[in-house]
């Protein structure tokens, strides 16, 4: 193998895996991409082991894909060890750029997870309440694992990002544009994220005129026109302040965008902006309409949320429903 | 916090230029007495106020946010407030599931004649976040990560 080809790694922090189907999703042109890049680190498809990575230099390996949010210290540590040997950090699909699905859990907290999760949950047996703990001593020694967060940070809170590829998961075309930036070293400026800055309406092909709706539906309650906006149907579409580069593949197939591939430039929170969106299309002129109407949309939070609450103003939700709690163990405070 | 430690409310008011912002105006002239929590910001119109503005300023640090217009009807843009109606009512639900207490985001009318109906407002909405106490958003997320050199700027 030649020591000419600059070094790739990937890896997944908390991530389902999805991301790295995306990038064998390039199909034949996974082949472009071994012929370009050294592979150094893939734990997903290759042996690679964490003390590999430590051995390198630092600024070893030219380009590290990281997908996956940072839930826990084993995800910290991988993200501060990448930054640390990588020349380029991209922070690839929608979890590393936003939080995305493991970012949800900002809607809740740690105590509330381990509670449901080792005792109430309906097929759980724990009368000795046992739960995770960082470390336990068995005769062999100690065992440890990695400790589990509060709050589910992106790739960018934890370490300085170099480029976002957003996405759930990122589309071929996508990686496409993103590799072959990297390759002919023709990149966008540092913290862009790679792609274009349209909406999802704009490349999506039903047919949209004024927007007056008396009331939301669920996907399984109606079966949509196929040529007429989704949003004038009832049904939520996040389009209307959601990226594209997906080429609006979803609303195409009856379904609305549900906002994965993030906000567009200069949006500093992509819920306000997919909730405004919402608010302005309903029929209503008195407190009490809209209430009404609002009524059929259950989980606002979770609509405009689904992809980048870790990412937006808030962050989370309220620790203790918004009365103030004891600063946690750590004893130490965040940035405002 | 004032200086004999009872809790002193910030709250970020949005006023709208044509009713709400007279109004405090009014109050002003006219020497009415109310509390010294709201830090004004006039926009042209409630039908302007992007949540996002909303959202700044709680994570910024405001224990509450007071919205006034226009009453509906009287808008000088003939329905900027109906628009904001809408978007309040979405947003304050989205704000409940974030665990954030009605009372500290809160949409109110006042024409520019309603100096009296202004100050009270402001008396009231004090007080009541007064009750709750402060938010101090930032709170929620101390830093958890054992390897954090320092935090990494993400605005």
């Amino acid at each position: 193998m030649s020591n000419q080809k600059p070094k790739l790694a990937l890896y997944w922090a908390s991530s389902c895996g999805g991301c790295e189907i995306a990038v064998l999703g390039l199909h034949e042109k996974i082949l472009n991409v071994a012929e370009a890049f050294d592979i150094v680190f893939w734990p997903c498809v290759m042996d690679f082991k964490y003390a590999d990575v430590e051995a390198m230099e630092d600024g070893e390996i030219d380009v590290c894909l990281f997908n996956g949010a940072i839930r826990n210290d084993e995800n910290a540590h991988m993200a501060h060890l990448l930054r640390q040997k990588s020349k380029v950090l991209v922070a690839f699909g929608a979890c590393s750029y936003g939080g995305s699905m493991p970012g949800l859990a900002n809607f809740s907290d740690r105590e509330a997870m381990f509670q449901w999760i080792y005792a109430d949950s309906p097929s759980t047996i724990n009368p000795d309440g046992i739960v995770p703990q960082k470390r336990t001593d068995v005769p062999e020694g100690e065992l440890r694992l990695p400790g589990f967060w509060n709050t589910v940070k992106t790739l960018a809170q934890v370490v300085p990002v170099d480029y976002f590829l957003p996405g759930c998961p990122p589309e071929a075309s996508s990686i496409e544009i993103a590799v072959n930036a990297i390759v002919s070293g023709e990149l966008p400026p540092p913290g862009s994220v790679i792609g274009p800055d349209v909406t999802v309406c704009d490349e999506c092909p039903r047919k949209k005129s004024e927007k007056k709706i008396k009331r939301f539906y669920r996907p399984q309650e109606i079966i949509p026109d196929p040529d007429i906006c989704l949003l004038e149907q009832g049904l939520f579409c996040a389009g209307i302040a959601t990226r594209s580069g997906c080429g609006a593949k979803c609303p195409q197939v009856g379904f609305g965008c549900r906002g994965c591939y993030g906000p567009n430039e200069g949006v500093l929170d992509h819920g306000a902006k997919i909730l405004t969106g919402i608010a302005s299309v309903i029929d209503a002129m008195t407190a009490e309409e809209a209430e009404a109407i609002f009524d059929t949309l259950p989980d606002p939070a979770g609509y405009f949320y689904r992809f980048h609450l870790p990412d937006s103003l808030l962050r989370r939700k309220a620790r203790g429903n918004g009365k103030r709690q004891p600063v946690s163990e750590t004893g130490q405070r965040g940035p405002a | 916090m004032s200086d004999n430690g009872t809790f002193t409310p910030v709250i970020v008011g949005f006023l709208c230029n044509w009713c709400s912002y007279r109004a405090a105006d009014l109050a002003g002239t006219s020497r009415m007495g109310y509390p010294a929590t709201l830090r004004d910001i006039r926009i042209m119109c409630t039908g302007r106020l992007d949540p996002t503005f909303v959202l700044r300023a709680l994570q910024k640090g405001a224990d509450g946010v007071l919205i006034m217009g226009c009453h509906p009807g009287q808008c000088h843009y003939q329905e900027g407030n109906y628009k904001a109606i809408r978007r309040f009512a979405l947003l304050r639900r989205t704000l409940r599931q974030l665990g954030i207490a009605d009372e500290r985001v809160q949409l109110h009318w006042a024409s520019a004649a309603e100096g009296v109906r202004f100050a009270q407002t402001v008396a009231r909405v004090t007080e009541q976040i007064r009750q709750l106490g402060p938010l101090d958003w930032a709170h929620n997320w101390p830093n958890e990560d054992p390897y954090a050199v320092e935090e990494a700027v993400h605005e």
